[in-house]
């Protein structure tokens, strides 16, 4: 649900990244923040635990710049991954206009993904979304680690639909802008579609 | 898409903008601001120089739907009102009309009393003005408007843009 103000003259529009516990979302708005101009970023807010385990989201706005005379803002949050903090992560998706799978790349992730991937389906369904018909774009995260399941599989299990996907290691930044962009790309074009 | 999208032209941003202000002014508050259900910031009276509004917007969110999660479990529809009170400052939040919510940030200078009876009044207003907005994008959408849209003409380069 973005907001477009005509006052003002800005859009605002909510991007979640989701996926299963240590797979790396926090990481990803990490890189993003240390990144991006001054100017174009606020604080990043960061709900966790002493542990740095996130406990209820973390929170970028992103002002990267104009559209037609419009600022465009996105507004990046992350869910808490760890299954019993499912609660919280229903809250987080309310308004969503873009979604991001972070996947854990790793062999022994893969069942953590699969059970991650069916709660993000379930939670955006009881709001009325369905994820074919939403901006989403999946994202296969520590790409450098030793056992990682090959792209081919990870994609025959994660991505049925065939959504643009890209490798990543969010700890260097390979792949984090690229996924932002493009679920951005296509939060833009769901408005052009609607106005 | 869930939902509509939250569209707001001039003549009513002015308006809320104007109750605000009046808010701000009668309760004796620091700071007023109006928040989407979402997070997003949508106005603000007072000094707000020294806050961080943005991130206000989106923890006074998250903190309304986690009380609302709590209320649900509990067989509640919502807890409409929250209240913190600090050393200084205290913050009174309020849910209006299930789809905005209303922060006010007062000191000694006011009263937890003073500042439930205008939130009170002004929540009627603001209610009536949301049923206008949404009722009026209704309408329109009905109507096939695209009033002066910026979006109908994006393109790829307007988006590749963004991210140089």
């Amino acid at each position: 649900m973005s907001f477009i103000n005509y006052s003002s003259r800005e859009i605002n529009c909510k991007i979640v990244y989701y996926g299963p516990g240590l797979c790396g979302k926090t990481t990803n708005l990490q890189y993003i923040y240390k990144k991006t101009n001054p100017e174009q970023k606020g604080k990043l807010i960061s709900l966790a635990t002493e542990s740095e385990r996130t406990l209820f989201f973390d929170f970028l706005p992103l002002a990267l710049g104009d559209i037609r005379g419009f600022r465009v803002r996105f507004h990046l949050y992350t869910v808490p991954g760890q299954v019993f903090y499912a609660a919280s992560r229903k809250l987080i998706l309310k308004g969503v206009d873009g979604v991001v799978f972070v996947a854990d790349s790793q062999i022994e992730r893969m069942e953590a993904n699969i059970e991650s991937l069916e709660d993000l389906g379930i939670n955006l369904a009881e709001q009325g979304y369905a994820i074919e018909k939403l901006p989403y774009a999946i994202q296969y995260n520590k790409r450098d680690l030793p056992s990682v399941a090959p792209l081919e599989e990870m994609n025959k299990i994660l991505n049925t639909n065939g959504v643009q996907w890209f490798e990543a290691v969010a700890t260097t930044g390979i792949g984090v802008f690229e996924t932002l962009k493009s679920v951005a790309k296509q939060v833009l074009l769901e408005l052009k579609k609607h106005y | 898409m869930a939902g509509t999208d939250l569209v707001m032209y001039e003549n009513e941003f002015q308006k809320i903008d104007e109750e605000l202000q009046k808010l701000h002014q009668q309760a004796n508050a620091n700071v007023v601001f109006l928040v989407d259900k979402n997070g997003q910031l949508i106005a603000s009276a007072g000094d707000t120089h020294n806050i961080d509004t943005t991130s206000l917007a989106s923890l006074t969110a998250g903190n309304i739907a986690a009380t609302g999660g709590i209320a649900r479990l509990l067989g509640e529809k919502e807890f409409t009102i929250l209240f913190h009170e600090g050393e200084k400052d205290n913050i009174h939040i309020s849910l209006i009309g299930q789809r905005v919510i209303l922060v006010v940030i007062f000191d000694q200078r006011s009263s937890l009393g003073l500042v439930r009876l205008r939130v009170k009044k002004t929540s009627e207003v603001l209610t009536k003005l949301f049923d206008e907005i949404t009722s009026k994008a209704e309408k329109e959408k009905l109507e096939g408007k695209v009033a002066e849209s910026p979006f109908a003409e994006i393109s790829d380069e307007d988006i590749d843009n963004l991210f140089r």
